[in-house]
């Protein structure tokens, strides 16, 4: 334990008498009424916080006076370790930065490193990117709404999402040999050729998700129990939001039509046709209905993808200064075995500028800020992600609510500690 | 344009060539003369460098006039051994007309920065975490504590003097 940490009541007796009320029950009132106050700590160990989050909450019986979040306990400093890593290098980081988008996350940082060196990706490489960030999104939703559920004490739909998820994760392995951290999107195009027989798999695994969808929301959007526990909940007003910088599907839940996808045009998105699902409802069941809407829209997505995709199957750029070339040639030719050994050793320096790239994550606006000062490792990587917004905005969502709302509404931010603390 | 009024400068103003042309930059020129000292034109788009006393008036005329409703984010660079040292970034985001704009603020090693939470509460967690990770301290912060290191941790560190592997736990000593 921490010295000087005096929140958590000790067991020693000395340390008790310092403290004025060693019970925590403050009396408040002056005459109208007695008001007890009591300080609970939800602490970083709690299955509901969706990971290392502490919530310390001020509650008036079961009613939250008060809930001031704290984060940190995840930091792990990937930002500094971008700094002394090459450009290709990175990619491996961003993964783990929001562990359930990686793809997403791998997105964004190769657009910003493209933008710099000024690299343009061939359309195969470009819907291949949006088939598999949309294929991410689902699973993250997946994961999303089966903790939710869980959290609010439906235990069904836990199963059935984790199972269709399965599917997803088997795909991520057929083209990257990775479940999860894949790093299957690098600057310059894609990590590995996709594999022979893609099309089939990701064809059938679409038309599962498609029916499985259905199969949730057949348990949950009319299920008297789960509307009375997440409709009214969680409410604050929309520019209070926006001002506490929030993002995402929180934001759509209350109305505003935004999504990074078509307002900041990146990878070729703008040449797929799909919706930006929106609700007034701002409660935990419309946040809910958006996300199983941008579930379905996915799905449509995908499926144009695989209807349309370029012919051509080139799946990187023609960078050969920024990628390594392929095996054979590299054992034959000169100029690629140069290649390969200053691609490996030194790096490729990116020229000297910064960019801001918005990508839509499932949690949200999800920006990589990188500055390159013109040699080969990057000279500062900020993430701006969705998840340090979203719950800034905790503390005044949860005033006023009951302690077992503030669990339906965690999960209804779907935040991911790993995207705050980085 | 969203700001209204004619294309021309404040007579004593002077753009930068680069952002002469930019809206924004004109309608922050109009109503703080001296406030832009300096501009790059990035691939996505104008960077404004505002001089740090005006930042918050600047920050607050943007969100008032320009709608720039939402405050994306707020970071630091750390440019040692370039003097000034530290750069605070505003990243600033407009719904309404899907607009995005970068601030940059450059400080010296122990000049304060103003806090712009006055202006968007959501700056609050951004400026502690510039705060935390280099050392920079923000006027005017309703809680400039901590907020991913540790409270009793010593040091910033994502300065460029910091070592990555920290310097409590390292295995060399040992």
């Amino acid at each position: 334990m921490r010295e000087g940490y005096d929140h958590v009541a000790s067991l020693d007796p000395e340390h008790e008498l310092a403290i004025e009320d060693p019970s925590g029950l403050a009396f408040t009132g002056d005459g109208a009424g007695r008001a007890r106050k009591m300080t609970l700590n939800m602490g970083p160990q709690h299955p509901s916080t969706h990971g290392v989050l502490r919530v310390v909450l001020e509650l008036d019986g079961e009613t939250i006076i008060s809930a001031r979040p704290e984060i940190g306990y995840l930091h792990t400093g990937i930002e500094k370790e971008c700094e002394v890593k090459k450009y290709q290098q990175v990619v491996t980081l961003t993964d783990r930065v929001d562990y359930l988008s990686n793809l997403n996350n791998n997105l964004c940082y190769a657009l910003a490193v493209e933008r710099l060196m000024g690299v343009e990706i061939p359309p195969f490489a470009q819907w291949m990117r949006v088939m598999l960030c949309e294929l991410q999104r689902i699973s993250s939703h997946l994961v999303w709404l089966g903790t939710h559920a869980m959290d609010v004490g439906a235990m069904t739909p836990y199963f059935y999402t984790f199972r269709e998820r399965e599917e997803i994760l088997k795909i991520f392995e057929m083209f990257s040999g990775q479940r999860m951290m894949t790093s299957y999107i690098r600057p310059g195009g894609l990590a590995l050729e996709p594999p022979r027989g893609w099309h089939k798999v990701v064809s059938r695994v679409t038309d599962q998700l498609a029916r499985g969808i259905e199969e949730y929301a057949n348990l949950l959007t009319a299920n008297p129990i789960w509307m009375n526990r997440t409709q009214g909940v969680g409410a604050v007003p929309l520019d209070v939001l926006i001002e506490l910088g929030v993002t995402g599907p929180i934001l759509r839940a209350a109305g505003l039509k935004t999504d990074a996808r078509k307002d900041c045009p990146h990878s070729s998105y703008e040449k797929f046709d799909f919706e930006v699902p929106t609700r007034t409802g701002n409660d935990v069941f419309s946040r809910y209905e958006v996300r199983m809407d941008e579930m379905r829209q996915s799905v449509r997505i995908v499926r144009q993808a695989l209807e349309g995709m370029p012919s051509g199957g080139e799946w990187r750029a023609d960078a050969p200064h920024m990628l390594l070339p392929d095996r054979e040639k590299m054992k034959t030719q000169m100029e690629a075995l140069i290649y390969h050994f200053k691609i490996v050793t030194e790096g490729y320096r990116v020229p000297a500028g910064s960019v801001y790239q918005v990508v839509e994550s499932p949690r949200g606006e999800l920006g990589y800020y990188v500055v390159s000062d013109g040699t080969a490792n990057p000279h500062r990587v900020f993430m701006r992600t969705p998840s340090f917004g979203n719950l800034q905005a905790l503390g005044a969502m949860l005033e006023g609510t009951l302690l077992a709302d503030a669990v339906a509404i965690m999960a209804s931010l779907d935040f991911v500690l790993g995207d705050t603390d980085r | 344009m969203k700001y209204g009024g004619a294309r021309s400068l404040v007579r004593g103003s002077v753009l930068p060539e680069v952002v002469a042309e930019n809206s924004t930059a004109i309608a922050i020129s109009q109503q703080f003369p001296d406030a832009i000292v300096d501009a790059k034109n990035e691939t996505d788009g104008p960077v404004f460098y505002i001089d740090p006393k005006q930042i918050v008036a600047v920050c607050r005329f943007l969100k008032d006039s320009g709608g720039f409703n939402q405050l994306a984010g707020v970071t630091g660079v750390d440019w040692w051994p370039r003097t000034p040292r530290f750069e605070v970034v505003y990243f600033l985001h407009c719904y309404e007309h899907n607009t995005r704009v970068r601030m940059i603020v450059r400080l010296a090693e122990n000049q304060e920065a103003d806090s712009v939470t006055s202006v968007w509460r959501g700056a609050n967690w951004y400026e502690r975490e510039v705060f935390d990770l280099f050392g920079v301290t923000f006027r005017n912060h309703p809680n400039l504590e901590r907020i991913m290191m540790p409270a009793d941790w010593e040091g910033y560190p994502l300065r460029k003097d910091y070592p990555v592997h920290g310097h409590k736990y390292s295995y060399q000593d040992e």
